[in-house]
């Protein structure tokens, strides 16, 4: 019976083995492998069209995969945890003629809150969050991003133990992605797990334990942060007096020289080697710098290198047939 | 089933409250007194339309001397008859009566010459078969005059008739059937258009993540149907009210075999199961379009399947206990028509208990066949290997 079952504890609030959702000949989603951490923020990064919308509608049980499995909080069968997951889709829905407090409730009501419950607690989290004033306001009346807050309130109002949201900052400005921000990180420290797609890295790098960069309906990558981070080599950027030297060829043969500088891909063997030849070659060092890479060059590097891979397998499928 | 009806509710709460809440309700509650003040205001002339200008003029083209004994022994039949009953007469000159059917003012659907004693009736082949026996009689009237006797019949009227009652029984089992149709007819089609408001605006979708399909389809069905007793309520009192202020007590129809309270019952539960039947099956078909523009195309064909289920529930009650009765008893759709004209005829409990169970077991297959079709084309779920019809949602495909 869907949400009289017992709530399992597991170690991970989502988990997919092998799945696949394909839409005629296009497959959105092909062979994902994920495992969400229980009280951790997770993000799924990817390019428009990577498939993230697809993969989280399949863990949810909106829609059944065509292939492989999943578990939400430990259950097969993800319906039945219903009322203990908050879900924000990528599209926005709400009925334009409900009043705001109403629509939390009735958001809370679908996932088993009692609507009195609701009612109050719809009421606090709008004057909570400084829209104390749209409590009886129609949903047609509000700003785009006023409605997205009431969805987004709809979404937590039964205190779920997951949380997952759909491109959550498409269409927020910038002081509204940060009051999301803070309402994520306000969620994990009660312990509940968060999984959010989005194309945005900078949300992911402040707020995500762990990650998934998917492209082409497949995982590239998945770990930490700094684990993504560490998939591109730092860059070292150099500027010198000196244009010219034997200490040249002490550089890397891809070093670039771009806006007055030298920048190259930090050596295996480190900086001291090269520190050694600039020094005795009298290079003249006026800067030097060892950039970690961002996120944002992670994800492009992966998700890039993905594309690239798809569009010379669909080259070598051309050449082929 | 408990928390598919729990959600259903709460869907049903919310549609019910916005339909009923809405301004637009007013006119859906007041859209039946258009056509009774319509009706009022035209009655009257639609009447005499019906009375005069639909019966035919036959003009009599005999001797002065037959046509004036042919125009009395037409009133004394008039009389006796009623006048919507015998063709008018008027007097036409003598001549060819083609001659007189072909003028464009003489308005004649046919044309008796000859004499009284040898009428002859010039007019269309369709239109000669059913005049010649009118004008046979007024001849035989004519020809018998003054002589025509005029029986008095006694009459002794009798507190109870098996065969008054039968015909009785069948009116009102007629009358209940025709107002269900109706009913369903008008009210049943708008949920062809309800879940267009979810699709358009993105709401499937957190409805399709916090509830199964099942309780959206039953909680929608729920909230059309309990908005539908409130139109009938204020609708039934306000034709109540009006019987008792301009017609009185007497007007009450023939009482049904299984008596008034049971009857009522049995009519609400019939209308019950007649709308989620249909209802569901239109919220299926409506689930699949896109559009209000392709919710307005199914319209059409919706509507003359409705048709066609009630005159085969029509043709079924004057048949009871005939094969095509129990078919259309038998047939869902048609079902619960048959059963409230059965009801009127029809003093036996027990075939009305199986009735209903069969009929809300169909209003649950349909529901069920809806949200698979739902599922699969509309949230595009399954694929490659379809889930069957009956499969619990989201089970491990593994």
């Amino acid at each position: 019976m869907i949400g009289d079952t017992p709530a399992p504890s597991p170690t991970y609030a989502v988990e997919g083995h092998g799945l696949v959702k394909a839409f005629g000949d296009f497959r959105a989603v092909d062979g994902i492998d994920i495992a969400v951490p229980a009280g951790s923020i997770y993000g799924i990064l990817g390019p428009n069209g990577a498939g993230k919308t697809t993969l989280l509608r399949t863990l949810l049980g909106i829609i059944d995969p065509d292939d492989g499995h999943r578990t939400l909080l430990g259950d097969p069968v993800p319906i039945r945890q219903a009322r203990a997951i908050g879900y924000l889709p990528e599209e926005r829905g709400l009925y334009p003629s409900m009043k705001a407090a109403e629509a939390i409730a009735f958001m809370g009501a679908l996932r088993g809150l009692p609507l009195k419950v609701g009612r109050q607690r719809a009421r606090a989290l709008l004057t909570d969050h400084g829209m104390g004033a749209s409590i009886d306001k129609p949903i047609r009346q509000l700003s785009k991003g006023m409605a997205q807050t009431v969805q987004l309130f709809g979404t937590i109002v039964h205190d779920p133990r997951l949380i997952v949201l759909d491109e959550p900052f498409s269409g927020l400005d910038a002081i509204n992605q940060g009051k999301l921000e803070a309402l994520i990180r306000e969620q994990a420290r009660r312990g509940v797990t968060v999984l959010f797609s989005t194309h945005v890295i900078a949300h992911a790098e402040r707020l995500c334990e762990r990650i998934a960069i998917v492209a082409g309906g497949r995982i590239r990558f998945e770990g930490s942060v700094a684990d993504a981070r560490d998939q591109l080599r730092p860059q070292v950027r150099l500027r010198t007096r000196a244009s010219d030297g034997a200490w040249r060829r002490a550089l890397p043969a891809e070093t670039l020289a771009q806006d007055g500088a030298w920048h190259f891909d930090l050596p295996d063997e480190g900086i001291e080697p090269l520190l050694h030849a600039l020094l005795e070659g009298q290079a003249g060092i006026e800067s030097l710098s060892i950039e970690r890479p961002g996120l944002h060059d992670a994800f492009v590097a992966i998700a890039g290198a993905a594309a690239a891979r798809e569009m010379d397998g669909g080259k070598a499928e051309e050449a082929a047939s | 089933m408990t928390e598919i009806l729990r959600a259903a509710l709460v869907i049903a709460r919310r549609d019910f409250s916005a339909v009923i809440l809405s301004k637009t309700f007013i006119l859906f509650l007041l859209g039946p007194l258009f056509p009774v003040v319509i009706g009022m205001a035209f009655g009257g002339l639609g009447e005499k339309i019906t009375t005069e200008g639909l019966r035919p003029t036959v003009g009599v083209a005999m001797p002065a001397a037959d046509a004036a004994r042919m125009e009395r022994a037409h009133r004394l039949l008039v009389d006796r008859l009623g006048k919507e009953n015998l063709p008018r007469l008027r007097r036409a000159p003598a001549g060819d009566p083609r001659a007189l059917l072909a003028q464009s003012d003489a308005r004649f659907l046919a044309v008796v010459s000859g004499t009284v004693e040898h009428p002859v009736l010039t007019g269309k082949a369709g239109d000669l078969g059913w005049l010649e026996g009118d004008i046979g009689l007024i001849a035989s009237a004519a020809l018998a005059g003054e002589r025509l006797p005029h029986v008095r019949v006694e009459k002794r009227p009798v507190a109870a008739s098996a065969g008054a009652d039968a015909q009785s029984r069948l009116l009102t089992g007629r009358a209940a059937q025709i107002l269900i149709f109706l009913l369903t007819m008008l009210l049943a089609g708008m949920v062809l258009s309800n879940l267009v408001e979810e699709k358009t605006n993105k709401i499937i979708e957190i409805l399709a993540a916090a509830v199964p399909i099942d309780a959206v389809f039953l909680g929608k069905l729920m909230a059309m149907l309990a908005m539908s007793f409130v139109g009938i309520c204020f609708w039934g009192s306000g034709v109540f009210v009006a019987l008792m202020a301009f017609a009185g007590p007497n007007m009450m129809p023939p009482t049904p075999a299984v008596g008034w309270p049971v009857f009522l019952l049995l009519g609400t539960i019939y209308f019950s199961t007649a709308y989620t039947l249909l209802g569901s099956l239109f919220l299926g078909i409506g689930a699949q379009a896109a559009t209000v523009r392709e919710v307005q195309t199914l319209n059409m064909p919706v509507t003359m399947a409705q048709m066609v289920i009630f005159f085969f529930a029509t043709y079924a009650v004057d048949h009871m206990g005939s094969p095509s009765e129990i078919a259309a008893a038998v047939f869902p759709f048609s079902s619960p028509f048959v059963m409230i004209a059965r009801a009127a005829q029809d003093t036996a409990i027990w075939p009305h208990l199986v009735a209903i169970v069969w009929q809300a077991v169909w209003v649950a297959l349909i529901i069920r066949l809806g949200v698979w079709l739902f599922r699969r084309h509309v949230l595009k779920s399954g694929g490659a290997r379809s889930r069957g019809l009956f499969r619990r949602r989201s089970a491990p495909a593994a």
